[in-house]
């Protein structure tokens, strides 16, 4: 394709792929664009197993975020030590109030948590967008829509100065152990997954699907929760009218590139992390359009699921 | 002049040779049978005669001249029908359009519903050419399924286990059926394990034995015994089945237990009681569709019920508990269906032995002790002569018989005071029916109560105590085992005896 379009294809490849890496600040920003689709993918990998298909990972982060921002803001100039342990809390409080909606639907009415998710990651986004242009927007910002920055009391750090990566790739690693260990061992990952796979065994066997709904939604909503706060305490530093680059939607695939495991999903995020650097840099270096950008992206993926489905199944062609 | 000759018909799988060197002859207007256990190949030679598959190796003959059969369409332009043990009829049309949708012609549907009507008299296969199919009961499905054969004049008709469906006096229908085609000339391939219709009503017969041909026998020239004995290879094993003590402290109840179906192409429960105590094997017979599926699952907890004690185990009213707190009170179950609902299918035996046994010991603080679950996964195993990869081997990769030995010896050694079972031994080889069997009657001699679901009514009158029939719905009081009489447990599967009033599923 590179080729086609006028690119050398090596070197096309080379930006995409090793320059990212080729400096520390390169592999701080891979990490950077990790730890939330990481984050986010594990959540959402543990409803998948379970067949709950939480497509609300950009809502959640959005109302994690807000929550968690929101207590910044009331905090204001002081200085507390443990401020940002209540927006950790909030941020992953909030997202799981949001997933709790579609949760309560589907138990209570069966509604389809597909469309309930995705319909409320607009008005998430919409809230927000809301808040930051009427009651949160700084009266020091010129008019612009945005919150005063957050006090350094109330975000996490940069783990080396200069470069954007923070404390909360802490979390993620954390969450990441907590993960393998509720798939691989707890009784609960064990349940949800036989209850996703073989529901009529899962009945057999006396699981409740209530309780995996639930479970799963929460979950991921959760995870997308604190991602969300972890966006705007870290990089961001603010709440803005667009505060993710549709992270909860990469996660979805992020998921499924790491096989709803959670250490594929680590792979898987750093994965898709690397290549959206590499698109960024091919547009500065190759002055290559950004959608020419995606289309790679979205190809790479495209071929690395197909081979996944390929593993087990053959394509013969039929003659009739 | 032979209507029909395989020569040397091979089939391989990657695990298996499902047929090997395999040759017979079908006369014109006689009727062959094909006797063989549960495994031994006659499914997929049937297959290859239908065009479902292609042989490896060998030929098949025409009318003496060598034929390719390369797809069903081909198989029936020779003039080839098959009926299929499990149908593939279609629910929500009536029976002319199904019988339509199997004619590759344009038609009218009046002419069609007519010429069924002509075959159904000739035939007395009695079918309304337009009801619904999902009203018929299984005997009358099977009418439609030789009717939408016949209309297309087969000179050849395949029947797959044509009997396992029928109550024993639609049984007898069947053979009447079958010697009039017959002496119209239309030669039949007759599917069986069953030995003693075998010499009811066929011609000649051949034995398949692991893939091969054992041999090529007339009925009339041998006997029963012979015929078992060529079938297995060995001895045909017996089961030993004492009188047993009744233990009072064991007890499954079912008080009028009525329940409405889930869809309408289900069956009510009416008004179903029936008690069983610990020491005794009581089983419930009947044509599958009269409601067995439905009870199975409201006593398994798999689906609730309102009246609390319209279910008791050892006294207590359970319908309004699941499946989990049900075990915890002492019962287990087997469910007819292996992979899917009584194993899950991409899981391992030790992940499946979890299904069931969570609740004893296997869970510490939330988290499986998969150590714990290995260990007891390889006691099931040895103890049950499962073959396998041991307990790290995928579910789906055990042999029905080997799977069915593995969720009966888990359920087992839950030690259960209660234990339901449906359909046993279906589709198993016979040393793995015998050896379930007699895991079921030991199991109730030491102090169980046991409930079995069978279509199979030789087999529930081998191992069971009491016999009950279930019919649309409802059932019968049991009959103590050494007094049944075979007849008047028939007429009850056909219905005699019960209140007509709901979807009748007998014949």
């Amino acid at each position: 394709m590179f080729y086609v379009l006028g690119f050398k294809p090596l070197d096309t490849l080379r930006v995409f792929f090793i320059h990212p890496l080729s400096s520390a600040y390169g592999i701080s920003e891979v990490l950077l664009k990790a730890c939330p689709l990481v984050l986010i993918g594990l959540g959402l990998a543990i409803g998948f197993r379970a067949n709950v298909w939480n497509i609300g990972a950009e809502g959640q982060l959005t109302i994690g975020a807000i929550c968690a921002g929101g207590i910044a803001l009331a905090i204001g100039e002081q200085n507390f030590a443990f401020t940002v342990f209540v927006m950790v809390i909030l941020g992953a409080l909030g997202g799981m109030a949001w997933a709790s909606i579609p949760a309560f639907l589907k138990v209570r009415f069966n509604t389809n948590e597909i469309l309930v998710t995705l319909m409320l990651n607009y008005v998430a986004i919409l809230l927000l967008s809301y808040l930051v242009h009427g009651p949160w927007r700084d009266p020091f910002g010129f008019n612009f829509p945005q919150t005063a920055l957050f006090h350094p009391s109330a975000m996490f750090s940069p783990l080396y100065p200069g470069f954007r990566v923070t404390g909360s790739i802490f979390m993620v690693i954390g969450a990441t152990i907590i993960a393998w260990g509720v798939v691989t061992r707890s009784f609960l990952g064990f349940q949800m997954t036989i209850v996703g796979k073989a529901p009529k065994a899962g009945r057999f066997a006396g699981y409740r699907e209530n309780q995996a709904i639930w479970l799963g939604l929460l979950i991921g909503g959760g995870a997308a929760g604190l991602a969300g706060m972890a966006e705007v305490a870290g990089p961001l530093g603010q709440l803005l009218p667009t505060i993710s680059p549709g992270y909860g939607y990469t996660a979805i695939i992020v998921a499924f590139l790491g096989r709803l495991h959670p250490v594929g999903v680590v792979f898987g995020g750093l994965l898709v992390s690397l290549i959206a650097n590499g698109g960024e840099s091919a547009q500065m270096q190759l002055g290559m359009h950004s959608s020419l950008a995606q289309i790679f992206q979205g190809m790479l993926l495209f071929f690395v699921l197909a081979a996944d489905v390929l593993v087990f199944y053959k394509l013969k062609l039929v003659t009739r | 002049m032979s209507l029909l000759e395989l020569r040397g018909i091979t089939k391989r799988y990657p695990a298996v040779v499902a047929n090997d060197d395999i040759s017979l002859k079908v006369e014109a207007g006689k009727i062959h049978a094909v006797l063989g256990e549960n495994g031994a190949g006659k499914s997929t030679l049937m297959k290859i005669i239908y065009g479902a598959t292609a042989a490896d190796e060998g030929q098949i003959f025409w009318c003496d001249n060598p034929v390719r059969i390369n797809n069903p369409a081909a198989a029936r332009q020779l003039g080839i029908g098959m009926v299929y043990q499990h149908f593939s009829l279609f629910e929500s049309i009536t029976v002319a359009e199904n019988i339509a949708v199997a004619l590759n012609q344009k038609l009218n549907l009046e002419t069609l519903s007519s010429e069924i009507n002509l075959i159904s008299k000739k035939y007395d296969l009695l079918v309304e050419p337009d009801r619904l199919l999902y009203h018929l009961s299984v005997g009358e499905r099977q009418r439609v399924e030789i009717i939408r054969c016949l209309i297309q004049n087969p000179k050849l008709l395949i029947l797959d286990e044509p009997t396992s469906v029928l109550t024993p006096q639609a049984v007898q229908g069947l053979f009447v059926t079958l010697k009039q085609l017959a002496s119209e000339g239309c030669s039949i391939l007759y599917i069986s394990h069953k030995l003693e219709e075998v010499f009811q009503i066929c011609d000649s017969a051949t034995v398949l034995r692991g893939g091969k041909v054992v041999d090529s026998i007339l009925p009339s020239a041998t006997t029963i015994g012979e015929l078992a004995h060529m079938m297995i290879g060995a001895q045909p094993p017996t089961t030993h089945r004492q009188r047993g003590n009744i233990n009072p402290s064991s007890k499954l109840e079912i008080c009028h237990l009525s329940a409405p179906a889930e869809d309408h192409f289900g069956s009510d429960i009416r008004d179903t009681s029936l008690t069983v105590q610990g020491g005794e094997i009581i089983g419930i017979a009947g044509v599958s569709g009269n409601g067995q599926a439905e009870l199975f699952r409201l006593l398994s907890g798999e689906n609730l019920h309102s009246e609390p004690d319209a279910v008791r185990i050892n006294d207590v009213g359970v319908s309004h508990l699941n499946a989990n707190e049900r075990r915890r009170l002492g019962l287990a179950c087997i469910p007819e269906e292996r992979l899917g609902r009584g194993a899950a299918a991409g899981f391992n035996l030790r992940d499946n032995l979890c299904l069931t046994h969570h609740g004893k010991n296997l869970v510490h603080y939330g988290f499986i002790k998969h150590k714990e679950a290995d260990k007891r996964a390889a006691q099931v195993i040895d103890r049950f002569s499962v073959q396998c990869d041991g307990p790290g081997a995928a579910a789906q990769s055990l042999s029905g018989g080997n799977l069915q030995r593995f969720i009966v010896g888990r359920e087992i050694e839950l030690n259960p005071t209660v234990l339901i079972v449906s359909q046993p031994t279906w589709g198993l080889d016979v040393a793995a029916a015998a050896f379930i069997r007699q895991t079921l009657i030991d199991l109730s001699r030491a102090g169980s109560a046991v409930l079995v679901f069978s279509e199979e009514l030789e087999e529930l009158l081998e191992i069971c105590d009491q016999i009950a029939v279930m019919y649309a719905g409802q059932m019968s009081p049991p009959m103590p085992r050494s007094g049944a009489d075979i007849e008047q447990i028939g007429l009850l599967m056909a219905g005699e005896g019960f209140s007509t009033q709901a979807t009748p599923q007998g014949d």
